[in-house]
């Protein structure tokens, strides 16, 4: 949200280069044991290693600070942090003033959390469908920046034709500007403002961390960050599993900005991905909320009745986002093929359109209602992964029909005999009408197919053998499926139906493989080219996205994509050409990176504004005065002929609008956003508030937890109130290296589940003595919502942190 | 004569991931504890508990805190057999290595019923392959090549620890002060009795030759107790040839 993309900035591989390597929110060597490994080399070359985690763990083992904080209070760390480089003049002020949004004056109407005890302008009571769980919502229109006049009236759009004169119609006025960054509603100022109570003290009192334990790692982070030096940020679920983890990620990459290690070599933030092509899985999407490559999905909840209103609403008429009707288009023509044509808004109509939150906890409580009648579960196990995993499993119980399939019979599909609610005669078998199938699965190396790493790497996996009995590919099963029901559907005449007639679903091999049993795999290659995407009249595949048209010429299911599979023989997934030794690690031709190969992504940042290097060690995308194009280790982030002296046009539309040095391409003003005037649902600052339910009073502000958190409120969802006394630890779920995920891939195998046999609960002496809690004992562990039973594992690597002045102890 | 090839496992790198303990076991179809029923520790993270004839490699965890969580350090070693410079290589199925082994990484495998330990992946070895537990390590903790080459990176390493202040930091058994040489050898940062090592193992063998004078005197002994006794006789006899 605040520099552009929804991916790791950079590339494990980079961390060698970083001179410090801060890990939060992840316990990295345990949970990317092989990305820990660049960790490791840059330890060895003499980089500083931090983890910031309330364990210490096997991550901790091997870092040079351990900074304990309690769970939950990360934004309250980073938030110091922020402090600290402001206060003592630490961030990088060249950086800041050039390519973020720091000298950007906000509306003067907008209020700040210093101003209303903890809360942004524009709060109000959540009017819409009580499904979305929100419990509040924000009117973002005071968060917008000031502009140099008011706009004109916008042109109308005209209909049909060029959708250009539709995007230039959403130009607004430029911003108003202030790069002496005095100006007290400057971006900057404000920051400032807003940082000014998370003092070293306030972090200690907030996260538990001791304050010299903070200090060191405020000097070291901001000793290495600079034009000579960079740092990065390592983060996993440990953020984003809160109900303010969007704001702990942009916390972290305000920090970025503010020290100038965003597109640099060393730098970034790298958001590591937990599980095999799940970066795959938001780029060609199986969210709800946005349709292949980010464009947002059409809802009805927004003015999106046909195409033009859709682009409209969505397109920006700034930043390399301008061109979302060609990407939209293409899109469209991908899903409905010769059927999408001009004249039907290329079959805009027949697209589904969503109504609210159908993100999985809803779904989920949607169903404990009987609102939900089916339910595929691929690659997934919410009977035993899910929050108030006893909600879910109990919902499951409502359905009508339930697919799952997994290489393992999961908790999942064995709810109706084996749960915890029927073994403890809480749901009886008999009474579960839901008629569960399961299909076995077939494992990686039975199909083709490609995987999407933490890195936006898109690389190639090739069949070495046929699966056993009935087990088949995801992409057999899915394909399958959709023929069998367009079968269904093609007798059909009611309007909503033409959808899925019209639906291109043609993945067929063309010649039976020889040497497998299984004739009926779908190409994988086929549905490359179709992500990647064609010329809808020769079927030539595309080079790059650059190519794509808004007039139906062209093809792309995923527009980030286009440019993996330019031509028949050239699947650069599949390529496998490592630079030689001594490289300089970038390895251009090992798969393919989306966008366009890059590797770090705002790599034009990695250059002055005037396009040198920042320094000789940080070298990385320059301007080459000779060619007159950017150069580099790596594919630039930026137009390659785009001189650093280009000026902004006033009235161009796209990147016209940005000048030579707006690195963040993007984003609307081509800067990155230490203020997120649009993008945040939930303030356009980070502030540090209590996780939902919490031990302790928020000691930074009135407002204990946020505002527009969800929380669906219901008897089989409650919460522990603010210091109730019959819950007062703060309990936290991980991982551990010997186990994937819910264990579905690792608990069935013998050489892993001897590493770690038994479900464990670590706690430190000081909570175990006094309850009279020894090694090995079995402990009970309760929240309002459910209980189970584990093992103990008393250890001092556990520890009680002080809160606020309170003993708060963490298991 | 091919250089002689070993281990060196540098334990300030090990991440505790076991991975080697699992692509050794991959490699060489090891069998699981019990039979795959395996019971938590409740020792840190160690599950597996010690090399035997079933775990060829093993993860030692040490959890070294104060109190007051003031100093404190997770240490962790992968562990293996030390591939003695001077050790047998003959086997006859006797089972008196496992008595003999000063550090006791020979056992039983309850599935072969023969007597295991880790062989270096010789049948990797023989095509060129690493052996499979320093293939998989992610951090390269667990270092295979030419011994000299080896002592030779330890070295380097132990000299940078030292310059970053790590001043605990040492090898051993790179030389052959501990029996005569190890060809698996060790970057430590505690004592060995930390990491479940013997400071000063002795090989039984070393008895063999004081048991064997010992053993010649007995013989000389009862050589000459006979020798006396059969005199005796003889004398008596003689006396008695007298008497008759």
């Amino acid at each position: 949200m605040r520099l552009g993309r929804g991916a790791a900035t950079t590339f494990p591989r980079n961390l060698v280069e970083s001179d410090c390597i801060v890990i939060e929110g992840s316990n990295m060597a345990e949970c990317h044991p092989v990305a820990f490994r660049w960790v490791m080399q840059a330890k060895l070359k003499g980089a500083k290693v931090i983890h910031v985690d309330p364990r210490f763990t096997r991550t901790s083992a091997m870092a040079d600070i351990h900074a304990p904080i309690r769970a939950g209070s990360d934004i309250a760390f980073l938030g110091g942090l922020i402090r600290y480089a402001i206060e003592h003049e630490k961030y990088f002020r060249e950086y800041v003033v050039n390519y973020t949004n720091a000298a950007t004056l906000v509306r003067e109407d907008f209020k700040d959390t210093e101003d209303l005890k903890g809360v942004f302008s524009g709060l109000m009571d959540y009017t819409g469908d009580p499904l979305n769980g929100f419990v509040g919502q924000y009117n973002p229109e005071t968060w917008q920046y000031q502009r140099e006049a008011d706009g004109a009236a916008p042109a109308p759009a005209p209909a049909g034709g060029s959708f250009e004169s539709l995007v230039r119609a959403n130009l607004k006025p430029a911003p108003v500007r202030d790069p002496t960054l005095q100006h007290p509603r400057t971006v900057f100022q404000i920051l400032k403002r807003h940082f000014s109570r998370y003092t070293p003290a306030m972090v200690e009192r907030v996260t538990g961390c001791p304050k010299e334990t903070f200090l060191k790692v405020a000097e070291a982070v901001t000793a290495n960050s600079g034009p000579d030096k960079t740092t990065a940020f390592c983060y996993a679920v440990g953020w984003t599993q809160h109900t303010y983890g969007p704001q702990v990620i942009s916390c972290c990459a305000l920090l970025q900005l503010l020290l100038g290690n965003v597109g640099r070599p060393g730098g970034g933030v790298l958001a590591l991905r937990g599980h095999a092509t799940i970066q795959g899985s938001t780029d060609v999407p199986t969210l709800y909320h946005s349709i292949h490559g980010y464009m947002g999905a059409p809802s009805i909840l927004k003015k999106h009745e046909t195409l033009a209103d859709y682009l409209k609403a969505e397109t920006p008429a700034t930043s390399y986002w301008a061109n979302m009707p060609k990407f939209m288009v293409s899109y469209l023509k991908s899903m409905y093929g010769a059927a999408a044509t001009r004249d039907n808004d290329f079959g805009y109509a027949w697209h589904p359109r969503i109504s609210g939150d159908h993100s999985h906890m809803p779904m989920m409580i949607a169903m404990a209602d009987g609102k939900v009648k089916g339910m595929f579960a691929m690659g997934q196990n919410p009977a035993v992964g899910g929050q108030n995993a006893r909600l879910q499993r109990r919902a499951l119980s409502k359905l009508d029909w339930l697919v799952v399939k997994d290489n393992f019979e999961t908790e999942t599909a064995a709810f109706w005999y084996n749960s915890p609610e029927v073994k403890g005669g809480e749901l009886r078998t008999e009474d579960i009408r839901t008629e569960v199938f399961f299909f076995p699965s077939a494992q990686v190396g039975e199909s083709d197919g490609s995987f999407t790493n933490t890195q936006r790497l898109i690389q190639w996996h090739h069949k070495a053998a046929d699966p056993p009995g009935d087990c088949r590919s995801d992409i057999w099963f899915t394909y399958h499926l959709g023929k069998r029901l367009k079968k269904l559907y093609a007798p059909s005449t009611l309007p909503r139906d033409e959808g899925v007639k019209a639906l291109t679903w043609d993945y067929d091999r063309d010649t039976p493989p020889a040497d497998s049993r299984i004739k009926d795999e779908p190409d994988a290659r086929k549905i490359l080219k179709e992500i990647n995407g064609y010329d809808t009249a020769t079927g030539a595949h595309l080079p790059n996205f650059a190519a794509l048209k808004d007039d139906g010429s062209t093809t792309a299911a995923s527009w980030i994509y286009c440019g993996v599979f330019p031509a028949p023989d050239q699947n650069r997934a599949a390529s496998q050409n490592p630079d030689p030794p001594g490289g300089v690690g970038t390895h251009l031709g090992w798969g393919y990176s989306w966008p366009a190969n890059r590797r770090i992504m705002y790599n034009r940042a990695s250059a002055r504004p005037d396009g040198k290097p920042w320094s000789e060690r940080k070298k990385y995308v320059w301007w080459d005065g000779q060619k007159q194009e950017w150069t580099g280790y790596d594919i630039p982030d930026f137009p390659v002929k785009k001189a650093p002296s280009a000026p902004a046009r006033a009235d161009g539309i796209g990147l016209d609008a940005h000048s030579g040095t707006d690195p963040f391409i993007m984003k609307a003003d081509g800067k990155g956003w230490l203020f997120a005037p649009a993008g945040l649902i939930d303030g356009p600052l980070p502030t540090h508030y209590e996780p939902i339910e919490s031990p302790v009073q928020n000691p930074l502000y009135k407002q204990q937890a946020s505002p527009v958190l969800k929380y669906w409120k219901r008897e089989d969802n409650q919460l522990a109130a603010v210091g109730d006394s019959r819950y007062p630890h703060v309990l936290t779920t991980y991982r551990l290296t010997e186990h994937h995920l819910t264990g579905v891939m690792s608990r069935w195998l013998p050489w892993l589940a001897e590493l770690q046999p038994e479900l464990f609960v670590e706690l430190s002496p000081e909570l175990a003595e006094p309850k009279g809690i020894n090694n090995l004992d079995w402990v009970r562990i309760s929240t309002p919502r459910g209980s189970t039973r584990a093992r103990a594992l008393v250890t001092r690597r556990m520890r009680p942190l002080t809160i606020n002045g309170e003993t708060v102890h963490r298991r | 004569m091919a250089e002689p090839m070993g281990f060196f496992t540098d334990t300030t790198v090990c991440i505790g991931c076991k991975a080697c303990e699992v692509a050794c076991k991959e490699w060489n179809q090891l069998p699981s504890t019990n039979g795959g029923a395996n019971t938590l520790s409740g020792q840190s993270y160690d599950n597996t508990r010690q090399l035997d004839g079933i775990h060829w490699r093993h993860v030692r965890f040490i959890e070294q805190f104060d109190a007051d969580r003031h100093d404190g350090r997770w240490l962790m070693m992968s562990d293996v057999c030390k591939h003695c410079a001077h050790a047998s290589d003959a086997c006859n199925g006797c089972r008196d290595c496992i008595g003999a082994c000063p550090f006791g990484v020979i056992d039983i495998n309850p599935v072969s019923g023969t007597a295991q330990k880790c062989t270096l992946c010789y049948d990797r070895m023989q095509v060129g392959l690493t052996p499979a537990c320093a293939k998989a390590c992610p951090t390269e903790s667990i270092k295979f090549g030419p011994l000299e080459e080896l002592r030779r990176k330890a070295r380097g390493r132990v000299a940078q620890l030292h310059e970053r202040g790590h001043t605990a930091a040492y090898l051993y058994g790179d030389d052959e002060k501990i029996l005569g040489g190890l060809n698996s050898f060790y970057l430590l940062e505690d004592k060995p009795e930390v990491y479940g090592l013997p400071a000063d193992p002795k090989m039984p063998s070393r008895n063999l030759f004081p048991a064997s004078m010992f053993s010649g005197l007995g013989a000389l002994m009862v050589g000459l107790v006979g020798l006396l006794s059969f005199r005796q006789r003889r004398m008596d006899a003689v006396a008695g040839r007298d008497n008759v």
